[in-house]
């Protein structure tokens, strides 16, 4: 009977064991099956119609063909490539003063206040649904621009884009940047005070230099989110494949291009795979963001130690 | 000794202005999001008709069950996978390569852009598989999402809990796995619900994801209760447009629908009272654990 009972038990563990293993595992498998399927996809492009990666990155020419088998087109994405990049890097330069502003606010000035109100209106900001964001962009900040700036394309611009993913990123950046603050020793704090500085000497001289690494960790978190945002930006960017001639021009971007004529082409034409191609580089550009922020963060801790 | 003062006044100067641009910075959010979620709430109050929340092609009825249908579906498959997923990760993993490259597929996961993930799931579940735009295509793309922040929460809240509860069960005799199902994970159970919740959150506004895997349209026959119909609520392989893509489909397709600016309206703040709700419920739930734990 004991030995019976205990021999169930060691069952149990070894099955519970086994069946824990296996899920963790397939988080891994999950992960490169993604990365695996979209590299065949979106390599299409460069092996089934024979097209060279710096006609794809480098080009203008985006005239690909929609009938499957036919290639011939040009798929230059240089366009959507920079429209996206100008976007995320409007953004950031929007972003960045006030997140870093509001995580000094939460690790140093305030944290009472910072941990009771803005850390939760944060929360807030993050699960707020990015159509929703897109919707009010649309809604109030596309005509403001249009009638304020006297925007031609009615408002549809980088700028309107811009603002919507500043507002979307700000709170990675902030979250981010006060964890680093908030990490470093008070010896940093008290040192410095101790010599005479004001707390807003201590601030720009010593603690956010020391935070650096976490700082541009949540900036390159922040751009990687930003990158990939899609129905928002697709709703005020204006969606016209031309070169703004400055950020009050509409222009398109890799995820709206996606977004819009993915389900209108036809499955394994060069226009199809051209899109899959730039679904790739968005695979790649998150990746890299992740990798680069396992070299900072690992860089530090080894100046640390 | 003047020249001394001076600076000492421009410094203290200085650090006040400071002081005032950060708590500036700090009450224009958190009065930005007053103003956010107030203009979106009375917006959708104001565009409130009659009809608009029925189950016909000016009301947002059926998005709304789809919506809260995929959510479900997509927890039902989430929660297990995730749970045992951080399990291992607290208990099981050693200190070595798998564990690391575990973590960052996670890191990896839930840094994907959401468009790609739908791609992936467009690809797998719809080209792969033949089939139509389906609600199950669209709560796999969501588990996807998921997975990450689920796993995450169970391995934190294990790590964090005192290790006297698992010394203790293994001193009485326990084996590993009693250990983990009989203590510890209950004694998890509120934080890992309060993560769920963080994900239906999520899971309700996600819109790109669910584009080419659950459809941008829903046609549901409300007295037909033969599950294997198309047009049955309840078939899991039905197309069913989201609450959230609902919004984005009323603004390309405005001028096909009269209503659609008001129904997107009426749809955002449905979606943002959504948000707050869970939000609000995740925090209390977490307040308590904390109040709990340390004995007030």
């Amino acid at each position: 009977m004991g030995s019976k009972n205990s021999s169930g038990m060691l069952k149990k563990e070894y099955l519970g064991r086994t069946i824990v293993s296996i899920c963790g595992i397939l988080i891994i498998v999950l992960t490169l099956i993604i990365t695996i399927f979209l590299i065949v996809k979106g390599s299409g492009t460069f092996t089934t119609y024979h097209h060279s990666i710096g006609e794809f990155l480098f080009s203008d020419n985006w005239s690909p063909s929609d009938v499957s088998g036919k290639g011939g087109g040009g798929v230059g994405a240089r366009i959507y490539i920079l429209g996206s990049l100008m976007t995320c890097g409007l953004a950031l330069l929007i972003a960045l003063p006030f997140s870093l502003a509001a995580a000094i606010f939460i690790a140093e000035i305030s944290p009472e206040i910072g941990s009771k109100y803005l850390q939760p209106a944060i929360e807030i900001f993050v699960g707020i649904p990015s159509v929703v964001y897109g919707w009010i962009g649309l809604r109030v900040l596309v005509p403001f621009i249009r009638d304020k700036f006297h925007a031609p394309m009615g408002g549809y611009s980088v700028l309107a884009a811009g603002i919507v993913l500043a507002i979307m990123i700000f709170p990675t950046i902030t979250t981010l940047s006060a964890d680093a603050l908030r990490a470093l020793p008070d010896s940093y704090r008290l040192a410095s005070y101790g010599l005479g500085a004001s707390r807003w000497q201590v601030i720009y001289t010593v603690l956010v230099p020391a935070a650096k690494n976490g700082i541009l960790s949540g900036v390159i978190l922040g751009l990687s989110r930003a990158f990939g945002e899609t129905l928002a930006v697709a709703m005020v960017i204006g969606k016209t494949r031309v070169l703004p001639k400055g950020i009050l021009y509409p222009t398109n971007n890799l995820t709206a291009a996606i977004a819009a004529d993915m389900g209108n082409t036809a499955n394994g034409s060069e226009y199809n795979l051209a899109l899959w191609s730039m679904a790739l580089l968005l695979l790649i550009i998150s990746l890299v963001c992740i990798v680069l922020i396992h070299v900072i963060l690992r860089n530090k801790k080894e100046k640390d130690d | 000794m003047n020249e001394r003062d001076a600076r000492h006044n421009r410094v203290k100067n200085m650090n006040r202005f400071m002081t005032g641009v950060f708590y500036g910075v700090g009450g224009f959010f958190i009065l930005l999001l007053i103003v956010l979620a107030a203009y979106i709430v009375i917006q959708g109050i104001r565009s409130i008709y009659p009809g608009v929340f029925g189950f016909t092609r000016n009301g947002i009825g059926n998005q709304f069950f789809n919506t809260v249908y995929l959510v479900l579906i997509a927890l039902v498959i989430s929660t297990p996978l995730g749970i045992a997923a951080g399990v291992y990760l607290a208990e099981y993993a050693k200190q070595s390569k798998l564990t690391e490259l575990i973590t960052m597929s996670i890191e990896a996961l839930s840094s994907l852009p959401s468009i790609v993930i739908g791609l992936f799931g467009y690809l797998v579940f719809i080209l792969m598989t033949g089939m139509k735009w389906n609600l199950i295509a669209g709560a796999l793309a969501v588990t996807i999402m998921s997975i990450p922040l689920i796993t995450t929460t169970t391995r934190d809240a294990l790590k964090a809990l005192p290790p006297d509860y698992k010394s203790s069960s293994i001193g009485l005799g326990a084996t590993r796995w009693q250990t983990m199902w009989h203590v510890l994970l209950p004694a998890c159970v509120p934080r890992i619900v309060t993560g769920i919740i963080l994900v239906a959150g999520r899971g309700f506004g996600e819109a790109a994801a669910l584009m080419y895997t659950a459809g941008q349209s829903t046609i549901i026959n409300w007295s037909n209760w033969d599950i294997t119909s198309p047009t049955c609520a309840l078939n899991p392989f039905r197309p069913g447009e989201t609450l959230a893509l609902h919004v984005w489909v009323m603004r390309t397709e405005g001028s096909m629908n009269p209503h659609s600016t008001d129904i997107a309206n009426v749809s955002s703040a449905v979606l943002i009272l959504l948000v707050l709700g869970f939000n609000l419920l995740a925090r209390y739930l977490s307040r308590r654990i904390d109040r709990r734990n340390t004995g007030q």
